[in-house]
């Protein structure tokens, strides 16, 4: 027995992992040169796994406002805003946020796992109860174990479930708070947000919604899934990131509610962290005005994914249930998953390799996420490659001809039948 | 009023055998993780299941409690006793 023996599973699993090939853990880009492209082993790879939705890590007008951000006020701050004082442009920046999403109150944390820690630990108290999703983030579930209140989960994207769990809360002292995301990372699917917020308006909860992955990308400002379904209203606080769409690193929170502003001295992760640099901040405030100006990156955006998904689906993969930025090819043999991943970076390609328990089911996902900035004839790449290793690895039929047969039997057993036509990969939105 | 003298160890079993689909040579000091060879993904849809058979919410903090089948019947049979 030793300090380390307690991981001795997971070592043999990540040890079982690296002899098939590259560590997934461990990926080292010695460069990246566009938001859609790194080098890797001396090979270009197109990256087609970094969330970067809108392709503003290279935005012109922000590298340049984070240059002029480090010459004028330094490369950091040193320390927390309640030590060292916030910058203006921290300020400046919760004011932007607070405006872009038409609410009263803004916080910026100095990540997105931060920003889901500390607002879930500090506003659900111990007589309150947390009320999460199944497949939610690992920090919403770390933020609702770091605090006090009992956290209940309920099956993924199931209001009936939901519902029952609130129901079982109705006569129970304290608050009741739901958290929900409005895409989920996994598999790119979408909250079913208009049944929860009814819900939520019956059971008198709060709700919190996640828009990591769904800010700048739904919605016809960018505000995310709220936006994007009319319910807005009810969402009691939006949490979100500056590591997705904004193109830089952080976490922000929004809210109309009074009493918000005690949290800046009540949440801990927001009070004994460093604040983010002075560059950061600068890019963020950059990209949350691109976000609002140039609608016509959500549109690239959209017309990318569903590029992409039907590509893939219409190769005969089998995806996630809907098309979102996020593309998921579900794998049920996890050692062809890990073949397949390292078959496709000696490719050229660069994705996600999610595997259980980070997937919410025994299979493994190739996880892709599209860019605005990927040209047509990246997405193009992806799927032929992907079809391609998916082919030799026996995932996909070898021929036109197999695949047709195989269409065949799955009709005659009545099950749903493969979308589009064989080699239809450039098929278009 | 609940009665709390039912079998809840014998409930838990069959909805444990009905998830992993096989019968099951279950007591209630058997470990769900060593002995039921359970992951985090077939201990969470095995508490779901607990959760609708029996009509309770396990609270996370205290399903990470659990280690035995014995620990499991428990911690239900509290939650049951305190709902009513």
């Amino acid at each position: 027995m030793s300090l380390f023996s307690k991981f001795d599973g997971l070592r043999a699993a990540h040890a079982k992992l690296t002899a098939a090939g590259a560590d997934p853990f461990s990926v080292v880009f010695e460069d990246i040169v566009s938001a859609t492209e790194g080098i890797l082993h001396g090979q270009r790879t197109v990256l087609l796994g970094t969330n970067n939705y809108l392709g503003l890590t290279f935005d012109e007008a922000g590298k340049q406002a984070s240059m002029e951000a480090v010459a004028r006020h330094g490369t950091g701050t040193t320390g927390s805003r309640i030590a060292n004082g916030s910058y203006d442009g921290h300020a400046r920046l919760e004011a932007e946020l607070a405006a872009f999403f038409g609410r009263r109150h803004g916080m910026v944390f100095s990540t997105g796992y931060q920003a889901n820690l500390g607002i879930l630990s500090t506003l659900a108290g111990k007589h309150d109860h947390l009320v999460i999703d199944s497949d939610s983030h690992a920090s919403i579930y770390d933020g609702a174990r770091l605090g006090h209140a009992p956290v209940v989960r309920f099956r993924h994207n199931d209001p009936k479930d939901l519902e029952k769990r609130l129901a079982r809360l109705a006569d129970e002292p304290g608050e009741k708070i739901i958290v929900v995301e409005g895409i989920y990372s996994m598999l790119g699917d979408s909250a079913p947000l208009a049944e929860i917020c009814e819900l939520k308006r019956r059971y008198g909860a709060y709700l919190i919604v996640d828009e990591a992955h769904s800010m700048g990308v739904l919605g016809e400002n960018g505000r995310g899934l709220a936006e994007e379904l009319g319910v807005e209203n009810d969402v009691d606080f939006v949490i979100g990131t500056f590591s997705k769409s904004l193109g830089s690193v952080g976490g922000f929170c929004v809210s109309s509610l009074e009493g918000f502003e005690t949290l800046r001295i009540a949440c801990r992760p927001y009070m004994f962290t460093a604040s983010l640099p002075p560059a950061i901040i600068a890019s963020t405030s950059r990209a949350l005005t691109i976000v609002g100006e140039q609608p016509e990156l959500r549109a690239r955006l959209r017309g990318n994914a569903e590029r992409l998904y039907h590509g893939l689906s219409a190769a005969g993969f089998v995806v996630g249930p809907e098309c979102s930025p996020i593309v998921s090819v579900i794998i049920r043999d996890v050692d062809k998953a890990v073949a397949f991943w390292n078959m496709l970076l000696e490719r050229g390609l660069y994705v996600n390799l999610a595997l259980p328990p980070a997937t919410p089911s025994a299979a493994a996902f190739l996880r892709g996420s599209v860019s605005a900035s990927h040209s047509e004839e990246q997405i193009a790449f992806a799927v032929d490659v992907m079809s391609e290793v998916g082919r030799e690895l026996g995932l996909l039929p070898s021929k036109v001809t197999e695949l047709s047969a195989r269409r065949r039997d799955a009709k005659d057993a009545k099950e749903p039948a493969r979308p589009r036509a064989a080699g239809a990969g450039a098929a278009t939105a | 009023m609940e009665d709390v003298s039912r079998d809840i160890s014998g409930e838990i079993i069959s909805v444990l055998e009905s998830v992993i689909d096989k019968p099951l040579d279950a007591t209630s000091e058997k470990d769900l993780v060593s002995d039921l060879g359970m992951d985090s993904i077939a201990l969470m849809n095995f508490s779901m299941a607990l959760e609708d058979h029996f009509d309770v919410s396990i609270p996370l903090d205290r399903m990470a409690e659990v280690e035995t089948l014995g620990d499991l019947s428990d911690t239900i049979e509290n939650l049951l006793r305190k709902g009513k």
